[in-house]
């Protein structure tokens, strides 16, 4: 069970980094003049609708928690209304806590919005995916020895990963080398490129879970 | 001399904000074209450049930059070398003033480019060397009379050299005379002048230059390694002063004997080699010697058993974030922005101590953990803080935060940052209205930060005492703000006052700010006198049920018998007590609040950091007020976010997190900025000198000093002493637990039970001791390395551009912070121990009126 978990638990991931290497070829076939560095916050609204898609395709695939017992048609309409409703929350929610941080308040208002619309497909839609609406489960995933399976182990690293990159893309903010690329950064209070190192986070965590399977679940933890 | 004109062209940018680009616009073709016969045109960098496109180190491409002089009449007469010659930044300024028929300005010591005054178009050499002769010379004499200034006032140029250069120039002046006077022999006398001035010239230089850049590298060393090992002596001694068999005494006085036997040695050496006694260098033995004992203690530790994760007790997000403010002050971009990377860290630490606390599952009802799994651990023990109260105390410190923030001034240079408006005096608005709103606001400000510490004492203590302390916050700090207010208005609005109220305004301004200070102090003293203000609170309700006695006999054996009696002991101290007063005056029921003896620590050192804040704040501008009410605001919430994560273990070696002092010394930090201050020396607030004494000093150095000193270190001053209240707080917090519980009716017995809260200290004071040491120690170390980093910033860019814009103003900063920090903390555990002593004698006294 564990280890048929681990390679669903690979797949998946290979699935989403490819994702987001598509998002940075496909758009250019499509749209004139697109490239990260110049039209960032397209890249980045495609980037997120593509990170949402994959999820919710894995979601419908894969189905990790498959057990749901009532499968009404309203139950899956208000489930589906929740879950958006989170989404637009967690967004709201991530924007005030940038404003907090130190983002200014009324210019770049997009682009700090796009942030947190980025950071929310990166961690909420995968906690939506794999815990549905129920705050009392995340509170618990996100809590030590919280953690009872695989999928949950997975989403604890990952979102926890991005949240530290979206951390770290702070700290060249106030650089003085000039570059083209910090500039380009800075715009929307950085931490845009740092998502790919979050994803490369992701790729070490594949790598980590690929390793066989223990009894124990501190092998998990990175 | 003729006068000429000169084009300067100077490829310049704003030297922190980058380097030079090719984009910046040089001098054309046809530029060069229409430039009449007397336009010299200059082309200078300021500095060069590596092959990478940086600069500012001290390699041979970055200090080297190129020249250019054009003109369409001749300058050179003969043709130029092939190889040009390389010629001091420093000349230029002489150059071109004389050129320019300017007075050379008086600091300078640089040479004039003597090929630039030959006049070719007379064909005779002999003229060109006689005009090259006079600009030497008149050159000479401007550094001459600099050097004769400068030496009468500063004794760190050589004696000998300066006498043999003074020599030098009087030979040189008699010859150019001589040679004005008796032009038939000037072809030769000129052949002896010009090398003259210009040997004495060069002279001068080599002489300042190496008095001047000189930088002692061992001394840099040393005093590097001393710092470094002062940390380190903190951090070890931070965790020796928890272990059990710890001795204070031994630990104060050896140290001093060695420190004091070093000083002694190397005086001694000194004088018997004949050197100059240097205090620098005793004070460097004074503190090699204190410091030797520990390390040769730690050594001997380290080699015997301690693993090095004993050594290493920081754990792992405080250590990071402690390795990210130590790099970041090696980066003079990081040093710029520190005002904005300082607010950053600390909400990063503030979310990082709330998630903690969810993490290690203290916010969450346990029900919710309890999932059946293998391996699951010891439950954690009842919440002490629910989830959304831990999230709303996070939340309200980054808005604290943030909008404190928007107090900041931008450091020079950085065209894209505004500085706050808000800064200035409210007495340089132009708006009457507005004017009249923000003064609203400054004053709303004042009373709401007098009624939060009275709304807080009145919590935690009692307010009805007669003791002078407590009448003085009664009734002295309404005055304060009064004087503050009325103050303020007066110099909000001196213009406007009418002509015959001038002098009462004149008079008002000097005789407020002065009271109000002198409040400030006869409070403090009050304070010191008596700061007990636990007393008897008269209580018109029906007596109490005495508590019962555990039966307990014979002496206790074990911690736990302990744990068992001292409470009782003292509930039974305090009905005892109550008995007697009850007895003594039967018509008027008293009772002892005991609350407030709960909280005798702590009222005080809120009582001092109120009493030091009002003078302070009257230093800065109005609006300032605004961001001192965050400051308390915002300190009040990270204790009680920080209170909610240590675990008071009773009668445990008490020991404060290291993530609640870094996070306090963060706080400091970013109030220091968001004051409106920035560490450089232009940004000092010179004004607040001038608070109380608008005439001036007159003579006297130390007054402005000092004034000008307490309004920059402000922050640093009240966070140090506040420093206490982080060793407090958790107890004080320990009296929300039994009111809760006091809601559910039922438990008599629970009801009567008083919390012990700050007395749980009093019972062990040798814990108590140990951990105000620890805090203290910790709380250095924090400070240590941050001023550590500075000073290795300092020496080792010491060749760097910005070494005199930002590293050295900001280690200066830093230095007199960390001066400011250690007496401030000294201040505030002396306080802390001064109320402990006159608690013993409260409790000595209690007894022996018992025994009566």
């Amino acid at each position: 069970m564990k280890d048929t978990d681990i390679k669903r638990l690979l797949y998946t991931h290979s699935l989403c980094i490819f994702s987001i290497i598509l998002s940075i070829f496909i758009p250019s076939f499509f749209l004139e003049n697109f490239s990260i560095l110049e039209t960032h916050l397209t890249w980045l609204c495609i980037c997120s609708v593509f990170v949402t898609a994959v999820n919710l395709v894995l979601y419908l695939v894969v189905k990790p928690n498959a057990s749901s017992k009532r499968s009404s048609l309203s139950f899956k309409v208000t489930r589906f209304v929740k879950c958006c409703v989170y989404f637009l929350m967690s967004c709201f929610t991530f924007h005030v806590i940038f404003v907090l941080y130190g983002a200014p308040l009324i210019e770049l208002v997009l682009e700090t919005f796009l942030f947190a619309v980025t950071l929310s497909t990166f961690t909420t839609v995968p906690c939506l995916c794999l815990l549905g609406p129920n705050i009392k489960a995340w509170l618990r995933v996100f809590s030590r020895n919280g953690v009872t399976s695989v999928w949950e182990n997975s989403l604890q690293i990952t979102t926890i990963s991005s949240f530290v990159g979206a951390w770290l893309g702070a700290f060249p903010i106030p650089l003085d080398w000039e570059r083209p690329w910090q500039k380009k950064v800075s715009v929307g209070r950085g931490g845009h490129i740092l998502l790919n190192i979050t994803w490369l986070m992701r790729g070490g965590l594949t790598i980590q879970t690929r390793a066989p399977g223990h009894d124990s679940p501190h092998c998990w933890r990175l | 001399m003729q006068k000429i004109s000169v084009l300067l062209f100077l490829a310049w940018r704003p030297a922190h904000s980058g380097q030079w680009h090719p984009g910046t616009p040089l001098p054309n073709q046809e530029l060069v074209e229409r430039l009449e016969n007397d336009t010299l045109l200059v082309v200078i960098g300021d500095h060069g450049m590596t092959m990478s496109g940086d600069h500012g180190g001290d390699s041979e491409l970055e200090i080297s930059a190129a020249l250019f002089l054009y003109s369409p009449a001749a300058l050179f007469p003969s043709a130029p070398p092939e190889e040009p010659e390389v010629i001091p930044q420093i000349s230029l300024v002489p150059t071109l003033a004389l050129l320019l028929g300017l007075p050379i300005p008086f600091g300078n010591i640089g040479e004039v480019i003597a090929e630039l005054f030959s006049e070719v178009k007379d064909s005779q050499p002999h003229f060109s060397a006689l005009a090259q002769a006079s600009a030497l010379h008149l050159n000479a004499q401007q550094v001459s009379r600099f050097l004769y200034t400068y030496s009468a006032a500063a004794q760190d140029l050589q004696v000998k050299e300066l006498h043999r250069l003074q020599n030098l120039f009087s030979k040189a002046s008699a010859d150019y005379q001589r040679l004005l006077q008796s032009p038939q022999r000037a072809e030769a006398a000129l052949q002896t002048v010009i090398p003259e001035l210009q040997q004495f010239l060069r002279g001068v230089q080599a002489m300042c230059l190496e008095s001047w850049a000189r930088f002692s590298l061992i001394r840099m060393a040393v005093g590097a390694a001393i710092l470094a090992a002062a940390c380190f002596l903190c951090l070890l001694v931070s965790q020796w002063a928890t272990s059990p068999g710890f001795c204070f005494h031994r630990l104060l006085l050896i140290p001093m004997a060695w420190g004091l036997a070093g000083a002694i040695v190397c005086a001694g050496l000194l004088a018997t080699t004949e050197l100059k006694l240097d205090p620098v260098i005793l004070g460097a033995m004074a503190a090699v010697g204190s410091l030797l004992p520990f390390l040769w203690k730690a050594w001997a530790d380290w080699g015997s058993k301690r693993p090095l994760a004993a050594l290493l007790p920081i754990p792992g997000p405080v250590l990071l974030l402690l390795l990210i403010r130590f790099a970041a002050f090696f980066s003079d971009s990081f040093v710029v922005a520190e005002a904005r990377a300082t607010p950053f860290l600390l909400g990063s630490l503030i979310l990082l101590l709330v998630v903690r606390l969810h993490w290690e599952g203290r916010l969450l009802p346990p029900k919710l953990l309890t999932i059946p799994r293998l391996g699951f651990s010891a439950p954690t023990g009842p919440p002490r803080h629910n989830g959304v109260q831990a999230l709303g105390l996070g939340v309200g410190l980054l808005l604290c935060i943030r909008l404190a923030g928007l107090f900041h001034r931008c450091p020079e240079e950085t065209p894209a940052c505004r500085s706050s408006p808000w800064l200035s005096p409210l007495a340089s608005m132009v708006g009457g209205r507005a004017k009249n709103l923000w003064y609203g606001a400054c004053v709303g400000a004042l009373v709401a930060l007098l009624a939060a510490v009275r709304l807080w004492l009145r919590r935690y203590g009692d307010l009805k005492s007669p003791e002078p302390p407590v009448l003085f916050v009664r009734w002295g700090l309404p005055v304060m703000v009064l004087g503050t207010a009325a103050y303020w208005a007066l110099a909000s609005g001196a213009d406007e006052a009418p002509p015959r109220l001038r002098a009462l305004v004149a008079g008002a301004s000097v005789v407020l700010p002065r009271a109000v200070a002198g409040l400030a102090a006869s409070g403090l003293m009050l304070l010191l006198w008596r700061p007990v203000t636990v007393l008897v609170k008269a209580a018109t309700g029906a007596p109490k049920s005495r508590t019962v006695l555990a039966p307990f006999s014979g002496p206790p054996t074990s911690q736990a018998d302990l744990d068992y009696v001292v409470p009782q002991i003292y509930r039974h101290m305090q009905e005892e007590f109550r008995g007697r007063l009850e007895r003594a005056k039967p018509q008027r029921p008293l009772t002892v609040a005991a609350r407030q003896l709960g909280s005798v620590y702590s009222a005080a050192v809120v009582t001092a950091l109120t009493l030091l804040a009002f003078p302070l704040l009257l230093l800065h501008a109005e609006r300032i007020s605004l961001v001192f009410l965050l400051l308390f605001l915002q300190s009040f919430l990270l204790l009680h976010l920080l209170a909610a994560g240590i675990p008071i273990t009773t009668p445990g070696p008490f020991t404060v997190p290291w993530q609640a002092v870094s996070a306090w010394a963060l706080m400091a930090t970013q109030t220091f900025y968001s004051t409106g201050h920035q560490p450089v020396f232009p940004a000092i607030h010179w004004h607040a000198a001038f608070v109380g004494f608008p005439e001036g000093h007159g003579s006297s150095t130390w007054l402005p000093a000092l004034l000008v000193g307490a309004n920059t270190f402000a922050s640093h001053l009240l966070f140090a002493v506040g420093c206490p209240l982080l060793l407090l707080w958790p107890f004080l917090c320990e009296s929300q637990g039994p009111q809760k519980r006091r809601q559910p009716p039922g438990n008599e017995a629970e009801e009567e039970e008083e919390p012990l809260m700050e007395m749980r200290l009093r019972d062990v004071p040798h814990h108590f001791n140990a951990a105000l040491l620890q805090l203290g120690l910790k709380y250095l170390f924090v400070l240590g390395i941050q001023i550590l980093a500075c000073a290795l910033a300092a020496s080792v860019l010491r060749r760097h551009l910005m070494v005199w814009k930002v590293f050295a103003p900001k280690f200066i900063f830093e230095a007199v912070g960390f001066i400011v920090s250690s007496v401030g903390l000294f201040l505030g555990i002396a306080l802390v121990m001064r109320v402990d002593g006159a608690v013993n004698s409260w409790f000595r006294q209690l007894v022996l009126a018992q025994q009566r």
